[in-house]
């Protein structure tokens, strides 16, 4: 009786284990098929001139889009410019000040913002900007991106700042710290780590949006300069070329797959290092 | 209709520890008229978190330039009733403080709280420095203030005060965490000390260090004392017996009696303090 029972949970054991073991390895290895995929067919056509060249008319192969990175760069550090201090300040807001039923009735719409299908962002920039401006803009594309980057950037904040232990608050404040100067001095850089790891979350996943620019930003096949007129993106540009019946096309677009992914990844990793070299403040 | 709840709880309250508070009060005023000028005193202090009352009717004096020593079981209210003196417990949602504090005379809930928070520093139970290096720690309190004078010197002296600047003199740019324990400790009364507080408030600062390190800051204590009036919150009653120059028990939110450290050991006035200080209960 015993060793039945005996030989059936351990027999149950291994089965979970293998299971749990399976599962994880899905998760993994479809991420790096992904990776794979995209090195092997982007690598194939990436060359000097896809970052130094326009694109080409239709019917010519070769050309870059030398004008879609720069333009995705432009509406990414719009959207930080605009999106990234509202979130930090209503974060800190949340964290340090809210009372009960406001700061629950914002860190519900935040999460309701979150939630709202990236298209219908781009909607609304497009009636608030494009519509009064009657043209498509860089600015239409910023706002548009700006907006989705503030829910990621405001949790991120709230959470580090609780993590912050309170032991420091009341250190700073028992020196003769205002509560904004303890903030400011102490509670921030102590979470400054955190926070701005989800600032680079929320730039990295409003980077590869492409449904919010189609009618804000719209595109381009040249440069544009300044902020007023219509801008090239890198996933707008992999949209487009990807659905076009041409070879060619299909090809840049895989590069603008891979490079779109290595420019998150380097900024990701680049922040990363710089902060852990920056000091020990990561550690509270 | 809450507040007039507990506002009749706070009237039983005052008028069930009477016998206590003449006995304290004789012993307190026995004490001052020796001694040096008082410093804090505390009258008919009461504290409430929320609804609930955790200092009951206290009344202390605290005599400048000596060390006063708080000392009771867990819950009995004695960290609460050290953070009211410089206004800590504000920092709590709901709590209320009703009573009189005077600071050198002064009623220090009238007082600016950052100009008390000035001159009434306090060392915390676990070492807390900021995520900062050594030096900025203990410039930190200045430099908030608007200090604008020579930083380096002020750093060094605090340092020297707190007996840690020959273990650190070399480091003052690194990290506060790369220190042990009892070095964070004794950085955390540093940087207290650096705004030159005439009184230090210690809540349990040794509880989290060992048996050498807490001789150390004991020692450093001693020392203060020609320059700082302190008071201290501890568990460790050999402790409040080396290092405190008075003594007060308390009980359940309650003072049961203050009176010369070296009295209140040997020679205790009331039953429970006997109980607590020969391991009875606590």
């Amino acid at each position: 009786m015993m060793r039945i029972r005996l030989i059936w949970r351990k027999s149950l054991n291994v089965v979970m284990l293998t299971l749990t073991g399976v599962a994880a390895f899905a998760v993994v290895s479809v991420l790096f098929m992904i990776l794979g995929y995209l090195i092997y067919n982007g690598g194939k056509s990436l060359n000097w001139a896809f970052f130094t060249q326009l694109p080409k008319p239709v019917g010519e192969t070769g050309g870059g889009m030398a004008n879609a990175i720069v333009g995705s760069m432009k509406l990414l550090v719009l959207a930080a410019l605009m999106g990234l201090p509202v979130g930090l300040i209503a974060g800190v807001y949340l964290a340090e000040f809210g009372g009960r039923t406001f700061a629950f009735i914002v860190r519900y719409t935040t999460d309701l913002l979150n939630g709202v299908p990236s298209i219908v962002m781009g909607i609304f920039a497009y009636s608030l900007v494009v519509l009064p401006m009657k043209h498509f803009s860089t600015w239409a594309g910023g706002v548009a991106l700006g907006i989705m980057v503030i829910p990621i950037t405001l949790r991120a904040t709230e959470e580090f700042l609780h993590s912050v232990p309170n032991s420091l608050r009341e250190g700073a404040m028992a020196l003769g710290a205002s509560k904004w100067k303890t903030i400011a001095t102490v509670i921030l850089p102590a979470a400054k780590g955190g926070i701005i790891t989800g600032m680079l979350l929320s730039l990295a996943r409003v980077a590869g949006e492409t449904a919010p620019l189609l009618f804000t930003a719209f595109g381009n096949q040249f440069w544009s300069p300044g902020f007023n007129q219509p801008i090239a993106s890198l996933p707008v540009m992999i949209y487009t070329y990807a659905i076009a019946p041409y070879e060619d096309w299909h090809r840049q677009a895989w590069a603008a797959g891979l490079v779109l992914l290595g420019l998150v990844l380097l900024a990701n990793v680049g922040t990363r290092l710089a902060l852990s070299r920056g000091g020990g403040s990561r550690s509270v | 209709m809450a507040s007039a709840a507990q506002g009749s709880d706070a009237t039983a309250a005052r008028l069930s520890p009477k016998v206590d508070k003449v006995e304290v009060s004789d012993h307190s005023a026995a004490a001052s008229k020796k001694e040096a000028p008082v410093r804090f005193q505390i009258s008919n202090l009461n504290f409430f978190y929320g609804a609930k009352q955790a200092v009951f009717d206290v009344n202390l004096s605290i005599p400048a330039k000596k060390v006063t020593a708080l000392i009771g079981p867990s819950g009995c209210g004695k960290s609460t009733f050290l953070r009211t003196l410089n206004r800590m417990n504000e920092l709590i949602r709901h709590s209320r403080v009703v009573g009189d504090i005077r600071l050198d005379g002064q009623d220090i809930l009238q007082m600016d709280v950052v100009a008390l928070r000035r001159r009434v520093g306090m060392v915390f139970q676990r070492p807390n420095p900021f995520p900062k290096s050594i030096y900025d720690n203990v410039a930190y309190g200045l430099r908030i203030n608007g200090y604008k004078g020579r930083l380096d010197d002020l750093v060094e002296h605090s340092l020297r005060r707190a007996a840690l600047w020959e273990e650190v003199k070399d480091y003052l740019h690194k990290s506060a965490f790369a220190l042990s324990g009892g070095q964070q400790q004794r950085l955390c009364i540093a940087r207290a000390l650096a705004v030159d507080p005439e009184v230090l408030l210690l809540d349990e600062p040794c509880s989290a260090l060992d048996p050498v390190t807490t001789a150390k800051i004991e020692e450093l204590m001693f020392h203060l004392k020609d320059s700082c009036t302190m008071a201290i919150v501890t568990h460790n009653m050999q402790q409040a017996a080396r290092a405190s120059d008075f003594t007060a028990f308390m009980l359940d939110g309650k003072l049961i009696e203050h009176s010369e450290t070296s009295k209140l050991f040997t020679t205790p006035h009331d039953p429970r303090t006997e109980a607590y200080i020969t391991g009875r209960f606590g």
